[in-house]
């Protein structure tokens, strides 16, 4: 195994890249359409970049690309100076986490994560401590002797963490990591995920269509729809300022419904028709908008607001389904016309009742063009 | 997850311990107690195999052993197996089935590993070269030892090729090689087809993570795939070594009259056939199954010395 040697140079991890560049990266499948097209993205050190969006949109292959685990169709790869695509996924040096973990079954918790620094021939005492101390990262040093079948689903998630962490890469690559937990476990390794983050000053990318892990974990957002970039930002922008209605689905504008313009005005203010009623609302994304064209409109369950007095522009519906959370109540709501709402709120709700409803013009985003519901329907509308 | 302490807990907290208040006193119904010990209806469905096996197998092979104790010439309970055992001839039959079975299922075992190994994922052609691997199956031993003569005679393609190319001339039939090659070509595919299941099993993920962490190819087959095969590997090995074991046609019609493939069955269809002496004739088939057995229960043992779980990645 001379070539494991030969590559030993390469990923010493006092090596301190600055950047990661994926330039024009495409990812095709035979004569299917490209799950990845001209894809563009920087890493920074220190930077966690989700690439957000559902099944199918090709975050998991861009992450494959980069992992050198899928030939590039096109495109490039680049850390610092070097071009990195032509290597083999063995000299890339970039820790990867599965969402299966696929930890080795026969291997036990220590020598799993030994295996890393085995392949980089690393002698058995520091080895042994090295992996010792990732194991320590992720809080699992009482179970090094055990083979992974004998350890929850959680447990094992560390320790993939930690067999990533031991070779200390350069960049992890995480496909999905907590997608296999349950809800409250979930929770507890995103936070602990960004705690190792944070200790250890990793540069992270992070796969996942949970934009609640991208929100909580990321410090830049990357949303791809079907295989190309839709938008990226800090999470902070991405979350208020939606670039268009597929992000919006996403970022938790659940009320998401066709509508038609009424009339448009100065600084993007525009009116539209819908539910029977007239709505005010800020236009997002495209201009010049003529009357009666089609848009998109998203509003937030939470900035759904029940009015007192009915007034002429308030959309009455009829309560259907009221769900108690604790705090606040979530609430389905139907209009006259069919047409079906979400909103929550802190106001005792009973279903059956009639609610008037209302929303801030600048809390009312306006998108031009359709929405093509089953593209977010799969994995983000369920949310 | 069988270890989940949750499981053990509901495990030792037998409900059946404590009957509750409000049920009724004394043993529960014999239903229950019977499903705990999984006895229920669906334990007929063994029946017709094991009727099968028990009067098609159990009752001729205890029969046999018993006769193989019972000489047709007399001389006492052992005097078959004495009379093999002190004929060089026939009991180097011993020595000479083991020197083909052997070679053969190793062999069989190493070509069809790195086939059955590539053959997992695909590739342009994979198709052909499974369906050409399986081929020999379908055609059955007879058929390939019938034909080997034809191609393999100092007058068939292979030797005129030879001739033509001006090298030495190939002799491969009437004798060890002739056998050899076609105990092989009914092996190979049966361990092929056994090992395309095993290595199908081994999660794609593991051989990622192994990359990802710095395993080129030859770490990744040595540390990963090869260890978690090895079970696989090792029945294929079985299989393919009873197979050459019982070899008979083959040996007849390629291996005669060469002296170095005068297998175990050619002295016990001499016995049954040619001098009607049947309790000899089990005594021999007696020892060549004590063989077979000696060697899968040391192949057993090895395996079970192997990690044997589920070469799975882990949850999902």
């Amino acid at each position: 195994m001379a070539t494991t040697t030969a590559g030993a140079d390469r990923r010493t991890p006092a090596v301190q890249f600055e950047r990661l560049s994926l330039r024009g990266v495409t990812r095709a499948y035979g004569r299917n359409p490209p799950a990845l097209r001209d894809f563009d993205l920087e890493l920074g050190r220190g930077d966690f970049v989700a690439l957000l969006g559902p099944s199918g949109c090709g975050k998991s292959t861009a992450l494959a690309c980069l992992a050198g685990l899928q030939p590039l169709t096109r495109g490039s790869i680049w850390l610092d100076g070097e071009r990195i695509d032509t290597r083999p996924a063995e000299k890339r040096g970039f820790g990867m986490v599965f969402q299966n973990y696929a930890l080795f079954p026969h291997l036990s918790v220590q020598k799993n994560v030994e295996f890393g620094l085995a392949m980089r021939r690393v002698p058995r005492r520091p080895r042994q401590e090295r992996a010792s101390a990732a194991l320590r990262t992720v809080r699992l040093e009482e179970h090094v002797g055990k083979l992974p079948s004998q350890l929850s689903g959680g447990q094992q998630q560390r320790v993939a963490i930690a067999r990533a962490l031991a070779i200390e890469p350069e960049v992890v690559l995480m496909d999905e990591p907590l997608s296999n937990l349950d809800a409250a476990l979930r929770i507890e390794m995103r936070t602990e995920i960004k705690r190792i983050y944070q200790e250890r000053g990793l540069t992270v990318l992070y796969v996942t269509h949970d934009q609640e892990e991208a929100l909580s974990l990321a410090t830049r957002l990357v949303v791809l729809r079907k295989g190309r970039l839709e938008q990226s930002g800090t999470p902070q922008e991405v979350y208020a300022n939606p670039l268009s209605a597929y992000v919006a689905g996403f970022m938790g504008y659940r009320n998401l419904f066709p509508a038609r313009c009424l009339a448009s005005g100065p600084d993007r203010a525009v009116t539209v028709a819908a539910f029977g009623k007239s709505l005010s609302g800020t236009l997002i994304s495209g201009s010049g908008l003529s009357d009666g064209a089609g848009v998109t409109v998203a509003i937030r369950p939470e900035d759904l607001v029940i009015t007192a007095d009915a007034h002429a522009d308030a959309v009455t519906a009829l309560a259907e389904v009221v769900e108690y959370h604790g705090r606040e109540l979530s609430v389905q709501a139907r209009t006259a016309d069919g047409g079906v709402l979400h909103l929550t709120t802190d106001q005792p709700v009973a279903a059956g009742s009639t609610l008037a409803l209302t929303a801030r013009a600048d809390r009312v985003l306006v998108y031009q063009g359709g929405l093509d519901r089953d593209e977010l329907a799969s994995e983000a509308g369920t949310r | 997850m069988t270890q989940n302490p949750a499981t053990q807990n509901t495990a030792a907290q037998n409900p059946a311990a404590e009957p509750r208040a409000g049920e009724p006193a004394g043993r529960r119904p014999l239903r229950h107690r019977l499903a705990e010990r999984g006895i229920d209806w669906s334990l007929l469905l063994l029946g017709p195999a094991l009727a099968v096996i028990a009067g098609l197998f159990l009752y001729p092979f205890v029969y046999g052993l018993g006769i193989s104790f019972q000489p047709q010439a007399g001389g006492g309970a052992l005097a078959n197996y004495k009379s093999f055992f002190s004929d060089p001839y026939q009991a180097g039959s011993i020595l000479k089935t083991l020197r083909l079975a052997l070679p053969v299922a190793f062999l069989s075992v190493g070509l069809a590993a790195p086939l059955a190994y590539r053959c997992r994922r695909d590739f342009r052609g994979r198709k052909v070269v499974t369906l050409t691997v399986m081929l020999p199956i379908t055609f059955g031993g007879i058929l390939i030892a019938q034909g080997m003569p034809r191609v393999f005679s100092p007058v068939g393609w292979l030797n005129l090729g030879l001739r033509a190319l001006g090298l030495p001339q190939a002799d491969l039939i009437y004798n060890y090689q002739g056998t050899f090659i076609a105990a092989l070509l009914t092996s190979l595919p049966l361990s092929f087809l056994m090992m395309m299941g095993f290595f199908g099993g081994i999660d794609r993920s593991l051989e990622h993570a192994a990359a990802t962490l710095g395993a080129g190819r030859a770490a990744r087959f040595w540390r990963i795939i090869l260890p978690l095969a090895a079970p696989g590997i090792l029945t294929a090995f079985m299989l393919a070594l009873v197979e050459s074991f019982a070899i008979f046609p083959s040996a007849i019609l390629v291996g005669q009259p060469d002296n170095q493939t005068h297998v175990l069955t050619i002295p016990i269809y001499q016995a049954a056939s040619q001098n009607s002496d049947y309790t000899m004739a089990s005594a021999i088939a007696v020892v060549l199954t004590a063989i077979e057995l000696l060697i899968l229960g040391l192949v057993v043992f090895v395996r079970g010395r192997l990690f044997r779980g589920p070469a799975t990645a882990g949850k999902g």
